[in-house]
């Protein structure tokens, strides 16, 4: 059942505000959600005023910089920082982002920075990210053809085959869209959510891949695929601009072609 | 959502207290709110067809309730529901049939849907009301 209240425990309460330096006249102010699992404490939200003159363009940099100068305790995750790593996925302004590659000057007033949402935090901006990494396990995401005549003789794949994995292999698991779905909020658990069913269609619409009828029985399923009620949440934040809510469409379509 | 290592009282991330709202997710609630919104008023349409059947002073006092502000207001409800709960169903099935997809779809198709449902229901108001008049 869908539980629209935070638990008591994850209410966030005001934190503390660290003060730009004398003189600076171009300043930015980040609210940033704050989780200390050492502490005791509930969440927070820090205000970090940030010269602008001497900051990078991305939210990243500001994070960086925070860490750096003002406060190295901010906890987050990043690698890449140029969106191909997905390690910096995070709520900014409102919706999931990298933000390595969310400009800061596209947030108008105070830049609000949350984890991914309706996740458990291990710190700060660092989701426990378990349970979305075993739902791409789940959906065996890896070419499946064990049938003999083929097995030892290149399989070729036409242009117009390998055309319909575009917007599919591009896919670099931040979790930005199944953090978004309100559907994968209230049944997260049982639910496979944008992420996970676009990968299963990546196997399913691959030529190379014989597994298409065990696959679709796996997921012919009340929770793992027709949880998703169309929100199109997923579709409306990918920062790679592909679109799971089409992939997890055609999986349906397939199921109902399937079904005859 | 449990997770792993239960024996950290780690909190839960904030979720509808911070995502901005989407059209997207709007549109979808709002087909959710209006489907409950339907169902109530079938109980009442049905009231009002029971009334009928049961005489001239059920029938007036059914048509009291209709006509009381509240009346009016829960009827007005209840048609913008029935037009827009039928608009997005067929947005509905233009997905299930694979298409619309597209950013551009989702938002074309949104407004389109909105912005019938309105005309519809102020149509049939403007009959209704140029009937009685």
């Amino acid at each position: 059942m869908a539980q629209f209240r935070l638990p008591a425990n994850s209410r966030v309460g005001k934190g503390k505000t660290f003060d730009a330096p004398a003189g600076v006249t171009n300043v930015k102010q980040f609210k940033i959600y704050r989780w200390n699992p050492d502490d005791g404490q509930n969440p927070r939200v820090d205000t970090y005023n940030i010269d602008m003159d001497n900051c990078g363009p991305m939210v990243l940099d500001a994070l960086i910089k925070i860490k750096n100068e003002i406060d190295p305790t901010l906890t987050f995750r990043r690698s890449c920082r140029e969106g191909i790593c997905g390690s910096c996925a995070m709520n900014i302004d409102g919706t999931n982002t990298l933000a390595c590659t969310k400009a800061i000057d596209e947030v108008k007033g105070a830049v609000g920075v949350y984890p991914l949402p309706h996740m458990d935090v291990v710190k700060d901006l660092v989701p426990d990210l378990t349970n979305f990494y075993a739902q791409y396990a789940s959906v065996e995401p890896w070419l499946k053809n064990d049938n003999a005549t083929t097995q030892d003789a290149e399989r070729l794949q036409s242009k117009e085959e390998r055309a319909k994995l575009d917007g599919l292999y591009e896919c670099i698991l931040c979790a930005c869209c199944s953090t978004s779905c309100p559907s994968y909020w209230w049944n997260g658990d049982k639910y496979l959510g944008p992420a996970a069913l676009l990968q299963a269609y990546r196997f399913l619409a691959d030529c190379g891949d014989e597994a298409t009828g065990e696959r679709l029985d796996a997921l012919e399923d009340p929770f793992k695929l027709y949880r998703c009620h169309t929100i199109m949440n997923c579709s409306r934040t990918c920062p790679k601009g592909l679109n799971p809510a089409q992939a997890i469409g055609e999986i349906k379509k397939m199921l109902v072609q399937r079904a005859g | 959502m449990s997770q792993s290592q239960p024996s950290t009282n780690r909190p839960m991330s904030p979720h509808l207290q911070v995502y901005r709202w989407q059209i997207t997710m709007t549109l979808s609630i709002l087909h959710r709110a209006t489907g409950v919104a339907l169902t109530f008023g079938a109980f009442a349409l049905v009231a009002w067809l029971v009334a009928v059947a049961a005489g001239p002073e059920a029938y007036a006092a059914a048509q009291a309730c209709l006509h009381s502000p509240v009346g009016a207001v829960l009827a007005f409800g209840w048609s913008f529901s029935l037009y827009y709960h039928l608009c997005n169903g067929i947005r509905h099935l233009v997905w299930d049939a694979g298409s619309g997809y597209s950013m551009k779809g989702l938002y074309t198709g949104g407004y389109i849907v909105v912005a019938v449902s309105v005309a519809l229901t102020a149509a049939t108001w403007a009959v209704l009301l140029g009937g009685a008049a």
